[in-house]
């Protein structure tokens, strides 16, 4: 992952120390990640000619997908909007679903922390619950909140909340006890306390925690809106696929991928921003 | 005059009932007002236990500590301690981590007293310059200059510290030890430190008390120092009250308070606390129990 963002500014000066390669870094770093692109696609090319015929062409998909690339914020109509557009109806979606589930999670965390009692009641419920598919969620979401929006908020909330939910417990936990007893000598208030010394200590833990859990959340949001029908990229996937307009399955995909590792980039950076300190 | 601190009879252990490891047994210690302690033993011998009992931290499971006649029940503003590992917050400055013992225990200060009080006490151990550093850039002597800061800018009745110097190099020890001596000096706060140097007790000190090996520690006969102040260093080499002192520690230390022999007969497990390196792991594991660690897994 660090191979392919250090190939966006190869010049960059703190990415150059850490390379020991015997190639100049600039121009390793650019090659191969092209040279296994151009594999990729060289690949496609060759199955769309031999073993599937349905699957389109690199060329064909680019040709179908060029005017929902090229004004990415278009709206021609419900169902055709540029892609651009598509995405952002989803991350707001996710938005939504992904604060729901840091409300909801990062409080649990605190508590399956600092409560052995909690940890011990709550624990093994949440190591059942946790590996339970979007899909599995989404009909139960249906059957509570009759509508299809609160159900896709509830199915990405309670997805995404469990790397929160665990990352911040563990961050509890492992706050030095020093920290705990410098807070009871200098007899903090509950509140100052929490501020000033779990908070602050846990912090980087949470954010792993947050970034994992943005993670799923954009993993989710496909399943759901395939689900639901809601207008998103994966709504968008799906129609497109009923249409039998197979190329912009594979343009929805590759804009999926980047968009999800946008994200990822900007979570951790922030995470490490936050190790740092 | 009624004693200022004063322990009576305080044992304390862990562990399961029928399966515990007394730590302390039997301690009783009077401080007088003003009065500079030093408390010298083995590593892993209860040391720390005996300071968080008297911080509030731990409560014994017999006798009673009493300071000022009250008995302790818990920590409080009038023991400042400074601990061993520095305990400082890294995400707060030096002037922050002072700042935060001010702020709850002054309500009806403005918060430029407060921060002017705060700013004082790290310019009183010399850390004026280095107020707005964290303390991942602060070398491990100024680390302590900000823990004691923190200590004493509480302004407690008491000030307790345990092995404040244990991780320095000794150099930075020789110096920190020399500040500690003059800031005692300032205002005579009764102190209780804890330490592993016999030299270092001396040096600061008008008591030293041994602590005997654990199991069950106890105290030893105390030696008073009653060499006059300020005491210097070069001096203290060639004093033979300060050669007088050290003999009587370090003969109880190595004599009836030394390690307890694994050969008499002992069960099992006192063998394995009496073993040196499994003895600390447990003591060291053990005044401080966390969630998950299971202090007697490291002595059995």
């Amino acid at each position: 992952m660090s191979e392919t963002s250090s190939a966006a500014a190869p010049t960059a000066p703190t990415a150059a120390p850490r390379k020991r390669a015997a190639l100049p870094f600039s121009s390793l770093s650019v090659i191969l990640p092209l040279g296994g692109l151009a594999l990729v696609i060289a690949l496609w090319a060759l199955s769309s000619v031999t073993w599937s015929k349905n699957l389109p062409s690199p060329e064909k998909t680019w040709q179908v997908s060029k005017p929902f690339i090229m004004a990415p914020f278009a709206k021609r109509g419900e169902l055709d909007q540029g892609i651009g557009r598509f995405a952002w109806y989803s991350l707001w979606l996710v938005a939504k679903g992904y604060a729901l589930a840091i409300l909801i999670g990062t409080p649990l965390g605190f508590l399956l922390g600092r409560s052995k009692l909690f940890a011990r009641s709550f624990d093994p419920l949440i190591q059942i619950l946790r590996p339970v598919s979007p899909l599995a969620w989404l009909p139960l979401g249906l059957v509570l909140f009759e509508k299809s929006q609160p159900a896709a908020l509830f199915t990405i909330a309670i997805c995404a909340m469990w790397p929160t939910v665990l990352n911040t417990a563990m961050g509890v936990r492992a706050i030095p006890q020093d920290y705990l007893n410098v807070a009871r000598v200098l007899q903090l208030s509950p509140s100052k306390t929490f501020f000033k010394i779990l908070l602050p200590a846990a912090l980087p833990s949470m954010f792993t925690g947050y970034r994992l859990s943005l993670g799923i959340a954009w993993l989710v949001i496909v399943a759901v809106e395939m689900l639901t029908g809601s207008p998103g990229i994966g709504g968008f996937l799906w129609q497109e696929y009923n249409s039998l307009i197979y190329e912009h399955i594979i343009l929805c995909i590759v804009t999926i991928g980047l968009v999800g590792f946008a994200l990822d980039r900007m979570m951790s950076l922030v995470e490490r921003r936050l190790r740092a300190a | 005059m009624a004693a200022f601190l004063e322990l009576r009879d305080v044992g304390k252990g862990y562990g399961p009932p029928g399966n515990r490891t007394n730590v302390l047994g039997g301690i009783n210690l009077t401080v007088d007002e003003g009065e500079f302690v030093a408390i010298v033993g083995y590593s892993g011998a209860g040391k720390t236990t005996l300071i968080s009992l008297v911080a509030g931290l731990l409560t014994p499971d017999t006798g009673t500590l009493l300071l000022d006649g009250k008995p302790i029940t818990g920590p409080g503003p009038d023991r400042g301690v400074v601990f061993q590992s520095y305990a400082l917050l890294p995400w707060m400055t030096a002037f922050e981590n002072v700042y935060l013992a001010v702020e709850p225990l002054f309500p009806g200060w403005t918060a430029a007293q407060k921060r002017a009080h705060a700013q004082r006490y790290l310019e009183l151990v010399n850390l004026g310059p280095a107020r707005d550093k964290r303390p991942g850039e602060l070398s491990g002597g100024m680390r302590q200059r900000v823990s004691l800061a923190r200590a004493l800018a509480g302004n407690p009745r008491v000030l307790l510290m345990d092995e404040p110097l244990s991780a320095l190099d000794a150099l930075t020890r020789a110096t920190l030890q020399g500040e500690i001596e003059r800031i005692w000096a300032q205002d005579r706060k009764t102190v209780v430190l804890i330490t592993n140097d016999v030299d270092e007790g001396i040096l600061l000190a008008d008591r030293i008390i041994p602590l005997s090996a654990g199991p069950a520690a106890t105290f030893g006969p105390e030696v008073r120092i009653d060499i006059p102040r300020p005491r210097d260093r070069k001096a203290l080499n060639h004093d033979p009250r300060f050669a007088r002192a050290r003999n009587q520690v370090i003969e109880y230390l190595l004599g009836p308070g030394g390690r307890k022999r694994p050969a008499a007969a002992a069960p099992a497990r006192s063998i394995a606390a009496a073993a040196p390196p499994a003895a600390k792991a447990a003591a060291d594991a053990a005044p401080l129990p966390r969630v998950g660690a299971d202090p007697e897994g490291a002595a059995a």
